[in-house]
């Protein structure tokens, strides 16, 4: 997973379309996101005024980087899917921009958008809800092609067993019905239909939340081998912070419609700077019994925020044990107080003597707080 | 496997409580099970959900049931508070057998009226969705004011003041204004308080918690997991806590009881089962789970295959079609015949045919290493 920038650079070509070169730069990222605002509005009496919004993600940055892995993880309410349906265009961004390969598709019409779908795909939560149960599974995966009007290699039953057969499911699977097959399988199915036309990105939403412990490591190294053979850029969102860490190269942390920390899977678990990001590590059960005694934990108060309306200044301030002042007039930034760590914190832990109020050049105190 | 004549006849007269009614066995612990078998016949066959399973639970003391989806462990807490058969319709829909003596009365064989009675009182439990579970009519107080009222003759004025109470001991914020909402005006951590709190109103002396955290998030289930905890010193209940989340067990549980396929295939004190565990499924449970606590990103080892359907069962080992072992053992004894829990010291069973010393060897050589 790590190492797959060569291979990105060797795959891209194969695929079709026009910005391969822009792609493949390597500095490019491939989905540049400037802005992402959703509100969703909360209409009141017969005319339907407005009478406030649910501010589901209130403007959050990042890059996503050809052939990495961006893990997203969040409380549920913070946002997290709402931005995964965002940047694959599900839904309508009230503000900001979303850049994919260089080009704005923030507010493309669906017939624009057409191609672009190509590239960019999604796997879902739930493996149950998101197959018909009226198709069969050779209808369910060559639904991609039909739409996009490709005609594959070979044609198109041959293509469809070939992705059979890539997600580990036999081809002779091709008749049958969603509710012959267990969970995992269907979360299969539901990953060699997003893999149908070779794409780019793929939005993972909690791909493994609704699978059992075994199964669940089986779906993990399958995506883990797929990003491999194919060169994949993933975005995966997810609340377990185990399975985060095993997949991600990078992490963005969110809550309550904010990116708190976007860092290095490496930094961010050894050394975190949000306080937010510290109490939430700290709060995951170890499969460890010796280890329950020696753990320094730190336990939230109370529950997260109402999104309609959240709390000036800092969102995390209302659970926060170093909130002051300033937390509450002033919104921290996000801003990288160490090479590749980007922090929104007025007090970030881990981060030396230095006073945060004064954020430092990138680069700067990378040797401090490890 | 052998019996199985013997459970369908279970399904129309009354359950085998062999030995003595009505009195408990010599030396048994607060809770005792033993061998208990719970059978759903079906359209399509018999579903054995629990096939055979013997544990026991001292006052105080917490054990950690883990398996899959399917491996029977909430069939078994529903076994012990009796809700299989609360009604006469689901006692003729249900096959029990076996023996569950709860502080010396038995409770398989007992009438229905007679675990109503215990239910609530000396056994409660902890339900995984609360907002199911709850009412959504009835403000939380009165379901609580309820709880409290059917085991105690007391007005409801006295009631609501334990309700109250309760709901401050679980940790609601303005217990006195809180009591009179409804489920939906609490937030999805509250209502399992909640809930915790409508358990324990009656002192129970047995408290069964069913993934009690599974719906919460992280910083949540760190409360709520504190709370039990806290609660158990507080009260010396014996708890049972139900879930495939084995960080949860590792936080909460003094015992620990593998499932598979309905039937135990490993239990012992939490730290031996971890530290040492001597059962294939167990380690492929270990092997499966991504770690918070290391830098790993090399593959994991899942268990190949799809958990067993219970109502054809593999035979002999039930997890032999997904064991890598288990062609280890002679004689094809994985597939024929179905391996028994032995003691391999302090108190840690394993029912494996693989050898102790082979078991051992590849846990401390082939799985330790790569976990």
């Amino acid at each position: 997973m790590t190492e797959t920038t060569d291979d990105q650079s060797k795959k891209i070509p194969l695929q079709k379309g026009t910005e391969d070169a822009k792609a493949s730069d390597g500095a490019a990222p491939l989905l540049r996101v400037r802005g992402l605002v959703r509100h969703f509005p909360i209409t009141k009496g017969l005319l339907k005024r407005q009478a406030g919004a649910v501010q589901a993600v209130d403007g959050i940055d990042f890059d996503v980087r050809p052939g990495e892995t961006l893990g997203v993880v969040g409380e549920s309410g913070c946002g997290k899917s709402t931005m995964g349906r965002l940047i694959t265009r599900l839904d309508e961004p009230t503000g900001g921009t979303i850049e994919f390969q260089g080009r704005d598709i923030t507010h493309l019409s669906p017939g624009r958008l057409r191609p672009m779908r190509r590239d960019v795909q999604m796997i879902f939560q739930d493996p149950y809800g998101s197959l018909n149960p009226r198709h069969t599974i050779g209808g369910i995966v060559s639904t991609p092609f039909r739409l996009q009007g490709v005609e594959p290699e070979g044609g198109l039953k041959k293509e469809v067993q070939r992705l059979l057969e890539l997600v580990g499911l036999s081809p002779e699977h091709y008749n049958r019905y969603p509710h012959e097959f267990s969970g995992g399988q269907r979360q299969r199915i539901g990953i060699a239909r997003a893999l149908a036309l070779k794409p780019k990105l793929v939005v993972a939403d909690e791909p493994v939340s609704a699978l059992d412990v075994s199964i669940q490591a089986q779906v993990v190294n399958l995506m883990d081998d797929l990003q491999e053979e194919l060169g994949l850029t993933y975005v995966i969102i997810a609340h377990d912070l185990s399975v985060i860490r095993h997949v991600s190269d990078r992490i963005a942390v969110m809550y309550l419609g904010k990116i708190v920390e976007l860092s290095d899977r490496k930094a961010l678990y050894e050394s975190p700077m949000h306080p937010y990001t510290k109490a939430l590590l700290s709060a995951v059960p170890v499969p460890d019994p010796k280890r329950r005694t020696q753990r320094d934990r730190i336990l939230l108060k109370g529950d997260v925020p109402s999104p309609i309306n959240p709390p000036s200044g800092c969102r995390f301030r209302t659970r926060c044990w170093k909130a002051t002042e300033v937390c509450t007039t002033t919104e921290p930034p996000l801003v990288a107080l160490r090479t590749g760590h980007q922090v929104a914190c007025h007090h970030p832990e881990n981060a030396g003597d230095r006073p945060a109020a004064a954020p430092a050049e990138p680069g700067e105190g990378a040797a401090t707080g490890e | 496997m052998t019996d199985s004549s013997e459970d369908r006849a279970g399904a129309q007269a009354t359950p085998a409580a062999t030995e003595a009614p009505g009195k408990a066995p010599r030396g048994a612990a607060f809770l005792d099970v033993r061998d208990l078998k719970v059978h759903f016949p079906t359209d399509d066959g018999l579903v054995k959900s629990v096939d055979g399973l013997t544990f026991s639970l001292e006052k105080g003391r917490t054990l950690g049931i883990v398996g899959e989806s399917g491996s029977g462990k909430s069939v078994t807490s529903l076994a012990v508070m009796g809700l299989h058969r609360a009604s006469r319709r689901q006692r003729s829909k249900v096959a029990m057998s076996g023996e569950i003596w709860l502080d010396g009365k038995e409770l398989v064989a007992a009438d229905p009226d007679e675990v109503r009675r215990l239910r609530g009182r000396e056994m409660a439990m902890i339900f995984q969705d609360p907002l199911s579970a709850l009412h959504p009519f009835y403000s939380v107080g009165n379901q609580i004011v309820e709880a409290y009222r059917v085991h105690h003759d007391v007005d409801r004025k006295t009631a609501r003041r334990r309700a109250i109470e309760m709901l401050d001991r679980v940790g609601i914020p303005q217990p006195d204004k809180r009591v009179d909402d409804h489920p939906h005006q609490f937030s999805g951590g509250m209502r399992q308080r909640a809930m915790i709190a409508m358990a324990l109103v009656n002192n129970p002396e047995l408290l069964i918690a069913d993934e009690p955290t599974t719906a919460l998030d992280v910083t949540v289930q760190a409360q709520i997991l504190d709370l039990i905890r806290d609660l158990q010193k507080e009260f010396g209940s014996a708890v049972i806590i139900i879930t495939h989340d084995l960080g949860v067990v590792a936080e909460l549980a003094d015992d620990l009881l593998v499932m598979y396929g309905g039937r135990c295939v490993e239990r012992g004190p939490a730290e031996k089962v971890f530290s040492a565990p001597r059962h294939p499924y167990t380690w492929g449970l270990l092997g499966s789970m991504p770690r918070i606590d290391r830098d790993q990103t090399d593959r994991l080892i899942p268990v190949k295959g799809s958990p067993p359907s219970l109502i054809n069962v593999p035979s002999g080992c039930a997890f032999n079609p997904r064991c890598p072992y288990a062609d280890l053992p002679e004689d094809n004894l994985t597939r024929t015949v179905r391996p028994e829990l032995r003691e391999s010291g302090g108190g840690h069973f394993s029912a494996c045919h693989l050898p102790q010393e082979e078991r051992e060897r590849i846990w401390t050589e082939e799985i330790a290493p790569r976990l």
